[in-house]
């Protein structure tokens, strides 16, 4: 006699129940979105109205001829690359610290995670304050220490105010790639490291050719998990220089914010933010291609 | 000498990550006339009490700024956000995990990486359905469009969980008698108590950050959020109150920084996704 | 080439005494093996002498240096071959291989060199462009070995490394090793917890337990002539059996031991033999091809404890029929029996 299955039993119905409220929502609420975003891009419609009209590569054309965007775009490079490169030392140092045990560590431990856990509004606007023109903490601190002679007009000179957000990235973001290479660190077998100090490998040789390459999955994911952070990120830029001075320190996202929102222009915003996409694509594939060679046993 | 340079390195990377919150905590009781000293008077050493410290910034802050408020707004944010995400993301990480087979995994990735789009290109489109759904300027929109954030990290935190909770508990219940279903309501729920916990905590954590959205979203300075309304709203005329600012700052810092202590290795499990083994 | 002192030597882990006391005298050339259960320090031991674990006291000699002190690894003329083999899994073959040689800064074409020789030695040289996890066990144990035979070391030492293979492997395995041992007359410390390998490897052996050496000697000594308890139940399969037998003439408080191998049924042996008799109640028999393991107890002991289970090895030569839950006369040469005080554990004459 066969049974027939009863809905609780009947697993794929249960798991499309139970999974469809999610998927719903992800489709529903970011995948048309998403799509719905590029095609704005194609159009010129306005926040004031709910017109939609077709202007073709309109936007884009505009766009491309405007130093203004192609100030930002460049900008959104050189603060991702720049950032990206300081919390790969910072983090790679950290970690190194962090692996041994020293008095106060736990401490240090909560210290370093601060910048990751703020709010990014709240740590920009600390930052702002750090930075102001007649108050800088760290004017202060240089000229006391006879670093600076003149003086520093942090968020009022364009490549300074540059450096600022960089600097300000990097700190927020460094304390999260620590703690994945800390991970990944302590992944690395024991018996492997022990093999090179017996093969006669010193430290600097250790680093180099043993721990470092075996960390490379690891670093990696820090690293495209940062671009993500640092590229997408409005808050940094909004509040320390809200673009200026002049729009000189304006990123994609800042830039497409003031066009799209401020500005109502939906279309323009939205091609300015298309131009995310890349640093996103890259960031997808990087992470496909991690996941499958750890699949195919990368490094074991 | 190898120790020495240890503890000058660590010195090195405390002082670059914990001073602006030092910064904060000085500046924040610290009294106007100590406060808004010229930078370029040596004389003056900003970083310590050079008049005793003073409580006037957190009474401002509390007693005439809409401070309260907006604790009070992101607290009904973030229940129900917290709620939602609940609700919707752990059924899903476990479906996609138990019962749904191979392509469960392709499709786990799939909702991860609809985490990777940046509010910065779907606020675009979202102020226009915000609109249209008359939602501007009200928590509303953001209890609906926070969950886009959270959902998809969150079921793959579910998913991932799941993964490191042997399924012959479950599969003995079976055998002992329970359905499927009733093992989903009476004995799963025991085992992945700590995966809702962090889904929990992640939520609160992300809401409480979240600062793109809210910007697009509200305008009333009596609907923000705590994070919205800190850098933007505590401003009288050109006037930054920095005392009050920086004590709203670190106010709202030290629980998010406890409860990140707490939570970071879960975290960062779901973000290595077992690139990292174990 | 070179022999190696221990004195007194001492590893405290906190209120842990891993290794508690050891001396050894371990000659150049010979192959020791260290053989002792999980915790008995035996890897402890074997850490100390390559550099990887600081003593708490005691001394360490490795020919004409003094070790125990700050003389990091690389110093000691030392190689050491991993239970997991740790080669690099980045590197290929040929690479791991070269990396110790790399780390002394040998010139490139000694480097090539080298590698060739030390991977026909164990042929492995097809392998050489191949990654670790291309490799079977078997294959990567051999890497293993030619990464530490390539920087011509003093000593080998081996931390069980065959017991990430499968049985079947493992004797031509263990055959291969000795025979190369034989060949390149390295002195060699080897940590194993099987009492097979011990004995098939050794010279001589060393048996551990909680951080002291119960005893040293050949294969033969230790099995033959067990020091104590601990070693006369450890080393042997099936392990020696000990009861007390009652026997009015040993002293009190005396165990007797016999090997299974030598618990036979008394018509087996000859009329003329010096034979101590037991009435064994035969519970169980196990065939198991080339020998019958039967299992029963001894009657003739103290009536107040549980009888302890005694076995008996029949070789297949031996096909008389033994039917469970008989009683049956079963006899041990006297010359195999063995006393121990039943307190202390140690051997005792009598």
């Amino acid at each position: 006699m066969t049974h027939r299955r009863r809905f609780a039993d009947r697993e794929d119905l249960l798991g499309a129940v139970m999974l469809a409220p999610a998927l719903g929502y992800v489709i529903l609420l970011v995948g048309v979105p998403f799509v719905f975003a590029i095609l704005l891009s194609f159009s010129n419609a306005t926040a004031g109205s709910l017109s939609f009209g077709w202007t073709g590569l309109g936007n884009y054309a505009a766009i491309l001829g405007d130093p203004i965007f192609l100030r930002a775009l460049r900008n959104s490079v050189v603060v991702t690359v720049g950032s990206q490169v300081l919390v790969v030392v910072l983090a790679t140092a950290a970690a190194q610290v962090f692996r041994a045990t020293f008095r106060g560590k736990r401490f240090a431990r909560f210290v370093l995670l601060l910048p990751w856990a703020v709010p990014v509004s709240l740590a920009a606007i600390a930052w702002t304050w750090i930075f102001d023109s007649t108050f800088s903490v760290i004017n202060w601190t240089l000229k006391a220490a006879g670093l600076l002679h003149g003086w520093l007009y942090w968020l009022g000179d364009p490549a300074l105010a540059l450096l600022a957000i960089i600097i300000v990235q990097a700190w927020r973001i460094f304390p999260f790639a620590t703690v994945i290479v800390l991970a990944g660190l302590s992944s690395i077998p024991q018996e492997i490291v022990e093999a090179a100090i017996v093969d006669g490998a010193g430290f600097w040789r250790r680093l180099f050719q043993v721990e470092l390459p075996l960390l490379l999955p690891v670093v990696a994911v820090a690293v495209l998990f940062g671009v993500v952070y640092t590229a997408t990120d409005l808050g940094v830029v909004y509040i320390l220089t809200g673009g200026g001075p002049a729009n000189t320190t304006h990123v994609l996202p800042t830039l497409a914010f003031q066009r799209g929102i401020l500005g109502a222009d939906l279309g323009q915003g939205a091609a300015i933010a298309v131009f995310l996409l890349p640093f996103l694509i890259v960031v997808a594939i990087g992470m496909l291609r991690l996941a499958h060679r750890t699949e195919v046993g990368g490094a074991r | 000498m190898k120790r020495v340079a240890l503890y000058a390195a660590a010195a090195g990377l405390v002082i670059f990550a914990g001073f602006p919150f030092y910064w904060m905590l000085i500046t924040a009781f610290k009294q106007n006339r100590d406060l808004y000293v010229g930078a370029s008077d040596l004389s003056h050493i900003p970083w310590i009490f050079n008049d005793p410290p003073t409580l006037e910034h957190v009474k401002l802050l509390f007693g005439q700024t809409d401070f309260p408020r907006w604790v009070l707004n992101t607290l009904v944010v973030v229940v129900a956000v917290v709620v939602i995400t609940v609700a919707v993301a752990v059924p899903a990480g476990y479906s996609l995990a138990r019962l749904v087979g191979r392509w469960g995994e392709r499709m786990g990735m799939g909702i991860f990486f609809t985490y990777l789009i940046p509010p910065t290109l779907l606020f675009v489109p979202f102020s226009r359905l915000i609109s249209l759904l008359h939602l501007q300027d009200s928590l509303g929109a953001l209890i609906l469009i926070y969950p886009t954030m959270t959902i998809p990290f969150c079921t793959w935190l579910v998913m991932g969980f799941l993964r490191s909770v042997p399924w012959e508990i479950e599969e003995q219940a079976m055998i002992d008698g329970y359905s499927r279903l009733a093992v989903i309501l009476k004995v799963a729920p025991r085992l992945i108590v700590p995966g809702i916990l962090t889904v929990v905590v992640f939520t609160f954590t992300l809401v409480l950050q979240e600062f793109v959205y809210a910007l697009t979203f509200i305008s009333s300075v009596d609907k923000m959020t705590v994070s919205l309304g800190v850098p933007i709203a505590l401003v009288r005329g050109d006037v930054y109150h920095w005392g009050a600012l920086m004590a709203a700052a670190l106010f709202t810092s030290i629980p998010l920084a406890i409860v990140y202590s707490a939570f970071m290795d879960r975290f960062i499990q779901g973000f290595t996704m077992g690139a990292v083994k174990g | 080439m070179a022999g190696i002192e221990v004195r007194s030597l001492r590893k405290h882990f906190g209120d842990l005494h891993a290794v508690d006391g050891v001396d050894l005298s371990i000659r150049d050339g010979e192959f020791l093996v260290l053989l002792g259960s999980s915790g008995s320090g035996k890897t402890t031991l074997l850490r100390m002498i390559a550099g990887l674990e600081r003593p708490t006291s005691g001394e360490i000699h490795i020919g004409d240096l003094r070790v125990d002190g700050d003389v990091p690894p690389r110093a000691r003329g030392i190689a050491m071959v991993f239970q997991s083999y740790a080669l690099y899994p980045h590197r290929t073959v040929f690479q791991n291989i070269a990396f110790p040689l790399e780390a002394s800064r040998v010139p490139k074409r000694q480097i090539e060199e080298k590698v060739r020789w030390a991977a026909e030695m164990f042929s492995i040289t097809r392998y050489l462009d191949r990654y670790p996890r291309q490799l079977s066990g078997g294959e990567r144990q051999r890497v293993a070995l030619c990464r530490a035979l390539v920087r011509d070391p003093k000593v080998f030492l081996l931390d069980e490394p065959l017991a990430n293979l499968d049985a079947k492997l493992r004797n031509t395995a263990r055959d291969d090793l000795k025979r190369f041992q034989r060949q390149i007359q390295t002195t060699t410390v080897y940590v194993t917890h099987d009492q097979v390998e011990a004995m098939g490897l050794g010279d001589r052996i060393v048996v551990m337990e909680r951080g002291k050496v119960r005893q040293v000697g050949t294969p033969q000594q230790v099995y033959e002539h067990p020091v104590d308890t601990f070693v006369a139940t450890f080393v042997g399969q099936p392990p020696m059996n000990l009861l007390d037998a009652g026997d009015p003439s040993l002293p009190p408080r005396t165990l007797t031991g016999f090997r299974p191998e030598h618990f036979l049924p008394k018509s087996v042996f000859g009329s003329g033999e010096d034979l101590r008799t037991f009435r064994f109640a035969v519970r169980r028999v196990e065939y198991l091809g080339s020998d019958r393991y039967v299992y029963g107890s001894v009657a003739g002991s103290d009536a107040s404890a549980p009888a302890p289970t005694i076995i008996a090895k029949l070789p297949a030569t031996i096909a008389m029929a033994i039917p469970e839950g008989e009683t049956h006369e079963f006899a041990v040469p006297r010359h195999a029996l063995r006393y121990f005080d039943a307190d202390t554990g140690l051997s005792r004459e009598v």
